[in-house]
């Protein structure tokens, strides 16, 4: 069964009623809640930890702990949210609203405050200086454990073992009452 | 004998939203022959595994296709949970089914614009365009993008749909459905649809079948061949049959068409109505290893992923073939005997995807 004129109804109630489009530059485009538009670092909470670096299948982002930055080059970005899914800080979030259109691919840096900074500093030099202060607490332990046995032995190979390496010096430990040994382990 | 030549059709056509090309043998005014050639939007998609691992290639899977993106995401992702034995939460099956036929409605409806639109049909076309936008907003709302989604990942999906957002889909797909039944009216009843599409490009079921024709393409010439049947997601609890025609027409196709928009609205009604509370992923440990032939139901068709891991974060290989691709061989033998004059509808009627079938 074939008729005419199915579709004059629907047409003239178009003709009437309000446009479905919006007027949009005058009228501000309304996104949903969880649209994927762009992503957004809260850089003060970053670590640098770098899993959002490895995660992104673009590869749009480089992380540099030293100077404390955070780079993404937005034009290759593709909004995913893989980085943000895999942010141990939870630091990286995708909001609503696309990117701005640019004339040429560039990155955007983002870097810390400099009182973060300051306080990563000084947190990396603490920890520094409690792992020196376990680490020799550590071979003094094993220095007085060893003392019996091994006491009358000098080995001219322990006094140059580097102080660096925390197991050359634990094993260069049993040998630790000659002079030289106990110094370069300090 | 009339006058032989050869028109060359594409890769730049008014009616191709891709490229492909074909060579038309035509006589006088009918098609002898059609030779097809495609390879240019080849972008190497699957030789990236060899660069993303396999939870970055979810991504890149998706982004196979711009209009059947979640399936893509969908089929690599259980193509990957099979090698690795994980058992996804059942939540997270029903969402991936809900979502998968969301984006069948919308491919659907913006086929039938297109078809609207090669007839000659402006204003029916910008009316199932508009229909298809109230889906698009659902999409974006629930996923956060329009056009892909991003919510798979190995193990399960991202996000959730509460069960306000549930209600308020249900609400709008009751609106959409009105809208779809009127729309039908029109493209099933019209005098001047018909005419347009009635008798053109028959394809029997004996030649469906020896060409391997996949989807809507295959069941309006009577294969009922429909892999949801298979019961994958949660496809398996939910009832419904295959739609089928038996006239293997340009007509019978867009029938199939509208009647899978509805049966999808019907599907999700029935997803809504069972979908059990529960987490939405479970934790992946390791890597894949083994292979796995993935069958699904997209918009266009039947399409297979061919996954192979051996225990490494990188896979060995990922093969995607679309439906579009098996369905370029009925596609040709539609062709031959044709008016020139229907060429471009014929080739609307599979719905070909050509990025699909470069990849």
């Amino acid at each position: 069964m074939s008729t005419f004129l199915n579709f004059t109804g629907t047409l003239l109630k178009n003709l009437v009623s309000k446009p479905v489009t919006k007027n949009y530059p005058e009228e501000p485009a309304v996104y949903p809640e969880r649209m994927r538009g762009r992503i957004v670092i809260d850089i003060d909470q970053c670590i640098s930890c770098g899993l959002c670096v490895r995660s992104c299948p673009p590869r749009c982002i480089t992380v540099d702990k030293n100077e404390g930055t955070w780079t993404i080059n937005r034009f290759d970005c593709i909004a995913c949210g893989y980085c943000a899914s895999k942010c141990p800080k939870k630091c990286l979030k995708l909001i609503p609203g696309y990117q701005k259109p640019g004339r040429s691919k560039a990155a955007v840096t983002y870097h810390k405050s400099e009182e973060v900074m300051e306080a990563e500093r000084k947190k990396a030099a603490e920890m520094a200086a409690k792992k020196a202060a376990a680490l020799k607490a550590a071979k003094e332990k094993a220095a007085a454990a060893g003392a019996g046995t091994a006491a009358a032995k000098p080995m001219p190979a322990a006094g140059a073992a580097p102080a660096a390496k925390p197991v050359a010096a634990a094993d260069a430990a049993p040998a630790a009452k000659t002079p030289a040994a106990e110094k370069s382990a300090e | 004998m009339g006058n032989i030549s050869v028109v060359p059709f594409g890769p730049q056509h008014p009616v191709l939203p891709e490229p492909i090309h074909l060579d038309l043998v035509i006589e006088d005014e009918k098609v002898i022959e059609a030779v097809p050639s495609i390879g240019f939007v080849h972008r190497g998609l699957e030789s990236l595994i060899a660069k993303k691992d396999y939870n970055e290639m979810v991504y890149v899977a998706e982004r196979t296709c711009g209009i059947c993106s979640f399936g893509h995401g969908m089929g690599y992702v259980e193509a990957v949970e099979k090698i690795m034995n994980i058992e996804i939460p059942d939540r997270a099956r029903y969402l991936r089914t809900i979502w998968m036929e969301l984006s069948r409605m919308h491919s659907h409806l913006l086929w039938l614009g297109l078809l609207a639109d090669a007839f000659g049909y402006e204003s029916l076309f910008y009316h199932c365009w508009r229909i298809r936008e109230q889906v698009l907003d659902m999409i974006e709302e629930s996923t956060g993008g329009r056009v892909i989604f991003s919510v798979n990942k190995v193990g399960g999906v991202m996000k959730d749909m509460d069960a306000a957002m549930l209600a308020r889909f249900s609400e709008k797909l009751g609106e959409v459905e009105d809208q779809v039944i009127a729309v039908r009216k029109n493209f099933l009843y019209d005098k001047t649809v018909q005419l347009r599409l009635r008798g053109v490009g028959v394809l029997t079921k004996q030649q469906a079948h020896d060409l391997g024709c996949a989807g809507p393409f295959g069941r309006a010439s009577g294969i009922a061949t429909d892999m949801r049947t298979r019961g994958y997601g949660a496809y398996g609890d939910l009832e419904f049959e295959p739609i089928t025609s038996n006239e293997g027409d340009s007509f019978a196709r867009c029938q199939c068409r509208i009647d899978e928009i509805l049966q999808s609205i019907d599907l999700i009604r029935q997803a809504m109505g069972m979908i059990p509370d529960g987490d939405l992923f479970v934790p992946v440990k390791g890597n894949p290893n083994g292979e796995y032939f993935m069958r699904i139901e997209q918009p266009r068709g039947e399409a297979v992923y061919y996954v192979k891991g051996s225990g490494k974060p990188y896979l060995n290989r990922l093969r995607i073939r679309t439906p579009t691709f098996a369905n370029l061989p009925g596609l040709c033998e539609t062709l031959k005997g044709a008016d020139y004059a229907d060429v471009p509808i014929l080739i609307l009627t599979i719905d070909p995807c050509i990025s699909c079938t470069e990849r």
